[in-house]
């Protein structure tokens, strides 16, 4: 029920008032557009735009929604692509998230999203709408969600201002996803001085579903209703999305605290379940979530998708604050919204199911056959545009892009110039350090604040490489995930950089036993406006989008995040990849510690001396230059081909991809899992492979894995990698009751000393 | 034999828990809170989550909810009850438990791996365990302190009606360490930690003999079958 | 607008966590004169007419079997207001 509302006639401009005032001043430039983008407008309008439909223009077209700079570069996810990739894709990019095949009629929908200029000036909430936001798209696509993960990178972790940060973003994820049932599978957690004033926050969401169930957001047939049904509308983050994401903080300039969303997951809960049962009881046509640009998007885009056209009454809109004027209900953020299409004779079942799950609902307007929005107020006509142009047609710039002047400096910086230790003494006390180190150390001060049993289909989660859900009770179908990113190596080379964690989210998915089969992206990056910052994105899309043919799996959709910088310092380019891969049964599901006594440890692949843009070069010196590690995607493909093989066999009992920290690294997280230890010998390494100590503890070198085979395996698992060409070396054999790590001619580490140092390590700084 | 879970605007576990009574063999029956017909089922559990959002106090809605009262009289004349987490927190609303189940004291949600200890097992949830028996739940919440008046708690301790005690570490400053009641009659059992997420191997607790291998949740629900199918 | 206003506080005697972790923080910025923090609730019971001498009583019968708990909470007041 709402409230007659009086004809808001006085104050109300109207495409009336448009015609009749032409020259009226317009803040534009306040709404955050940029002149020409106005003139666009008016030539779009044939007259200067109500306050209304400026408002939404200029909250759809803002960079966060139209992707206005980002666009020309995208595009190559869905140009180099091939039939063959396209074989399991079942809805590409452009919809609010992929959807995959995964087999026995089945399929997963999956994306990553951005959420990171709330989360620095509000983390809790900005965290939690993050989570909201993304599962809602999930939602939206007719799945159940089913799992979340979350990459966050803060800032220095002894600077106070990183731990109202940190504790924020940590508890909002964990109060919002954990309310809603959603187990917390995985993710990074990075801390690096250069996101100081700007903390990166992505949020990933799974959602498993049968293929009849999928939903698309379009309006398409004349007559349907369009409803409105969830949360009550209310300020929240009004101007958030072309304020915020559209300008870079200042230092000295006032804090931008209004526009902030707050989120309710008692409400989206509710939501999930009303929702699945309107999907399965067949009774919506169509369905949009509500995220950035609230109304203004919903019923755009739902038009627009549907090719046809939209007549809304926004009076209709149930209001929590009833002073809301016309342009503030088009522009809120409130959360906790859908838009579904419903088929007039559908409205009676529709009801009866939001009445059941008591959701309030509203009726806004109906689809009509004619390209055109019209919304009133009252009997006023204050929007009257065309779908297309507020939607789709935005702007689309082709910014002016520039080698950074630091690039050639930077790559010359080598971090070979760094004195290496050669005493072992020295080594093992390095390696002690940087297991210690914020980026290595444990991270279950915040994995243990969220849920990973809800739901009961977790096959792995934190600390393992992917994270495993089961989506077939019955056949144990299931899909691994994995999010990689290293801002780092990106600095260093952005189109490497990008190869580089498409590279490792991949071999973290093969090395669970699962088939990488798709890819999202979150691309984190400085101001667009600033050519440098335009060429890293240039080039990491390049990088990535040239990767993902080369290996063969394609972008299903994504997020870009600009902005990321306070003043001139931008953040590392960071583009966070996530790859989906599929099981055929979660119990075949390989484990990444050690469990078992007396098992040989195999090191797979080869290592070079690649120590620039290592943990070992910026966390214990403090270097950041030269070339990142050299990768090959061939070998990748091979590797993982082996794995998986192996894995269908029987032959492995556990799989540790070697990444940040290089093999010293991942020797001491795979004995510490279940305090399982090893005598280790990698004399024959540094011997094959022409390194030294330094080299062989932390280098970063790609397409490397430790395996663990049981006895009566071993000569099954040599033949296969030979057979395959993958380099296989036995470095150790567990030891599950000597409580060390035996390295020989380095030194004998006791598990207890270890974990005495990474266990504390975030506690310190933040319990 | 049929065992209902009731499902609240905001119950999280209610299909695990559902799939813990098909794996220990029994035929899961959803329940609506509205609907006041409880189908007669042989045994009803009321499943975690945070139903109404926690709002006013944790359980204390779902307390009102016309199922709710609808166990709450068959609760008086036997029928076996297991509440779980906010399922808990809805029977010490209803008054069929016992004391209060407050914030925790480190003011944040903790998801781990609890050790316990069945301390009774003559209940209708325990009877499959040994007296004493320490077994591994999963354990997850941010409200679930236990808290009563030194009465109430000498009362408990006096009879027997201490069904789980938290060991090694108390998760949430519970008095006690109570993890879990039981009624006098032992019929009726709440218990903070989560049996529903340890009774299907590879899904459970890491344990000594493999990772996710733990079951001990399961003969809760065994327990109730077996009740059933001997009375 | 007429309303009942009920005011609820946990029991003395039992644990306010909330109260003692806003208590410390409050100390810690430099507030140590207040020794001690308890927190509780406000709720008010709207109605579109004059409340009635019924209407107090119901929200008594209210207060002490559903807005608050018994075992853990406190009705410290129960005021009309116009």
């Amino acid at each position: 029920m709402f409230k007659n509302k009086k004809l808001a006639a006085s104050g109300v401009d109207t495409t009336e008032h448009a015609v009749a005032e032409p020259d009226r001043d317009q803040p534009w430039k306040e709404l955050g557009l940029k002149q020409d983008e106005y003139l666009e407008i008016k030539n779009i309008l044939g007259r200067r735009p109500t306050s209304s439909e400026l408002a939404m223009y200029s909250v759809m077209w803002s960079e966060h929604c139209s992707y206005k700079s980002s666009k020309i570069y995208l595009r190559q996810f869905g140009e180099k692509v091939t039939d063959d990739m396209k074989e399991h894709l079942m809805v590409g990019m452009g919809e609010n998230a992929g959807v995959v095949d995964i087999g026995e009629g089945l399929a997963v929908t999956f994306k990553v999203e951005s959420h990171n200029h709330p989360s620095y000036i509000e983390p809790f909430q900005g965290a939690a709408t993050g989570v909201g936001g993304i599962v809602r798209d999930i939602l939206s696509m007719g799945a159940r969600p089913i799992a979340v993960m979350d990459q966050l990178r803060f800032g220095a972790p002894e600077n106070p201002d990183t731990a109202r940060v940190v504790h924020g973003v940590v508890d909002g994820i964990s109060f919002y996803g954990n309310c809603l049932g959603l187990p917390n599978i995985g993710g990074e957690t990075v801390f690096d001085a250069v996101y100081q004033g700007n903390p990166l926050v992505n949020a990933l969401s799974i959602g498993a579903m049968k293929h009849e169930d999928l939903q698309l957001a379009k309006a398409s047939n004349p007559g349907d209703l369009v409803i409105l049904f969830g949360a009550r509308t209310g300020a929240d983050g009004i101007g958030g999305v072309s304020v915020l994401a559209s300008e870079t903080f200042e230092s000295t300039g006032p804090t931008k605290r209004p526009a902030v969303q707050v989120g309710d997951p008692f409400a989206e809960k509710v939501l999930i379940e009303c929702c699945l049962e309107l999907f399965h009881a067949g009774v919506v046509a169509g369905i949009q979530d509500l995220g950035g640009a609230g109304i203004s998007c919903a019923t755009s885009e739902l038009a627009s998708n549907g090719g046809k056209g939209m007549k809304v009454q926004l009076q209709n809109v149930l209001l929590r604050d009833e002073s809301l004027t016309p342009e503030e209900i088009l522009m809120s953020e409130s959360q906790e919204r859908m838009c579904a299409v419903v088929p007039k004779k559908q409205l009676k079942a529709f009801e009866k199911i939001v009445e059941k799950w008591e959701v309030e609902y509203s009726v806004l307007g109906e689809v009509i056959d004619e390209d055109r929005l019209y919304i009133n107020w009252g009997h006023e006509e204050i929007v009257n545009v065309p779908p297309r142009t507020v939607a789709h047609d935005g702007p689309v710039y082709d910014r002016p892009v520039a080698l950074p002047k630091y690039q050639k400096a930077l790559n010359k910086d080598s971090s070979s110039s760094l004195k290496r230790v050669e005493n072992a003494t020295e080594l093992a006390a390095q390696l002690m350090q940087l297991i210690a180190t914020p980026n290595q150390a444990d991270k279950s001060w915040i994995t243990a604040q969220y849920d990973k049993y809800v739901m009961g289909n977790t096959a792995l989660s934190m600390p393992d490489d992917s994270g495993m859900v089961r989506v077939s009770e019955e056949t144990g179908l299931g899909v691994a995930l994995a999010t990689d990113a290293n801002g780092k190596y990106a600095y260093l080379n952005p189109y490497e950089g990008a190869r580089l964690a498409l590279a490792e989210a991949y071999r973290n998915v093969a090395v669970t036993g699962a088939v990488p089969r798709a890819v999202t992206n979150c691309l984190n990056f400085g101001s667009p406006e600033n050519p440098e910052v335009m060429w890293q994105f240039k080039e990491a899309t390049a990088g990535l989008a040239d990767a993902c043919l080369e290996l063969g799996i394609p972008v299903t959709g994504g997020n870009v995040s600009f902005y990321n910088q306070s003043g001139d310092v931008a953040i590392y380019p960071t583009p966070v990849v996530g790859v989906l891969g599929v099981i055929d049964d979660v119990a075949r599901r390989i484990p990444s510690g050690w469990q078992d006594d007396g098992n040989n440890i195999y090191l797979l692949g080869q290592t070079f001396d690649e120590l620039d843009g290592s943990a070992w070069a910026k966390d214990l010196h403090d270097h950041l230059g030269g070339q990142p590690p050299k990768v090959d995607l061939e070998k990748e493909k091979e590797l993982a081909q082996l794995l998986h093989g192996a894995s269908i066999q029987g032959l492995i009992e556990s799989a540790h991809d070697i990444s940040e920290g290089g093999l010293g690294i991942a020797v001491v997280e795979a004995a510490l899992r279940f305090n399982v230890g090893a005598r280790i010998w990698l004399g024959e390494m540094l011997e094959r492979d022409a390194i030294d100590m330094t080299a062989a503890l932390f280098s970063e070198s790609q397409s490397r894995v430790i395996v663990t085979v049981g006895r009566e395996d071993d000569v099954k698992f040599q033949a296969l990698c030979e057979a395959r060409g993958v380099p296989c070396l036995r470095i150790g054999v567990t030891d599950a009751t000597s409580n060390m790590v035996e390295i020989k001619d380095l030194a004998d580490l006791k598990l207890d000393d270890i974990r005495a140092g990474w266990v504390n390590t975030l506690p310190e700084l933040f319990g | 034999m049929k065992i209902g879970v009731i499902t609240y605007p905001g119950t999280l576990d209610d299909r695990d828990a559902q799939r813990a009574i098909r794996l220990a063999g029994g035929t899961p029956v959803p329940l609506w809170h509205a609907d006041d017909d409880l189908k007669k089922v042989d045994a009803v559990v009321l499943p975690g989550g945070f139903s109404y959002g926690d709002y006013l106090r944790c359980g204390a809605i779902a307390a009102q909810a016309p199922a709710t009262k609808e166990v709450i009289k068959l609760a008086a004349q036997g029928l076996p009850v297991l509440g779980i987490c906010n399922g808990f927190q809805i029977l010490v609303e209803s008054h069929l438990l016992p004391g209060g189940l407050i914030r925790n004291e480190k003011q944040h949600f903790v998801c781990r791996d609890q050790k316990l200890r069945v301390e009774n097992n003559n209940t209708a949830w325990t009877s499959l365990f040994e007296e004493n028996e320490e077994i591994l739940i999963p354990l997850k919440n941010g409200e679930g302190g236990y808290i009563a008046t030194d009465e109430t708690l000498k009362m408990l301790e006096a009879e027997n009606r201490i069904a789980f005690r938290y060991l090694d570490t108390n998760p949430n400053g519970s008095m006690n360490d109570i993890a879990g009641l039981t009624n006098e009659r032992g019929n009726v059992v709440g218990l903070m930690p989560h049996p529903e997420h340890a009774v299907e191997p590879g899904f459970g607790p890491d344990t000594d003999i493999a990772m996710r291998s733990g079951i001990d949740g399961l003969r809760f629900f065994q327990s109730v079958l077996k009740m059933a199918v001997n009375s | 607008m007429p309303k009942i206003i009920v005011e609820i506080m946990p029991k003395q005697d039992l644990l306010d966590p909330q109260g003692k972790a806003v208590a410390n923080a409050l100390q810690r910025s430099g507030n140590k004169e207040i020794s001690a923090v308890r927190i509780g609730k406000r709720i008010e019971l709207h109605f579109d007419r004059p409340i009635t001498d019924q209407d107090m009583e119901n929200a008594s019968a209210q207060a002490s079997s559903f807005l608050s708990n018994d075992v853990i909470e406190d009705v410290v007041a129960i005021t009309k207001e116009d």
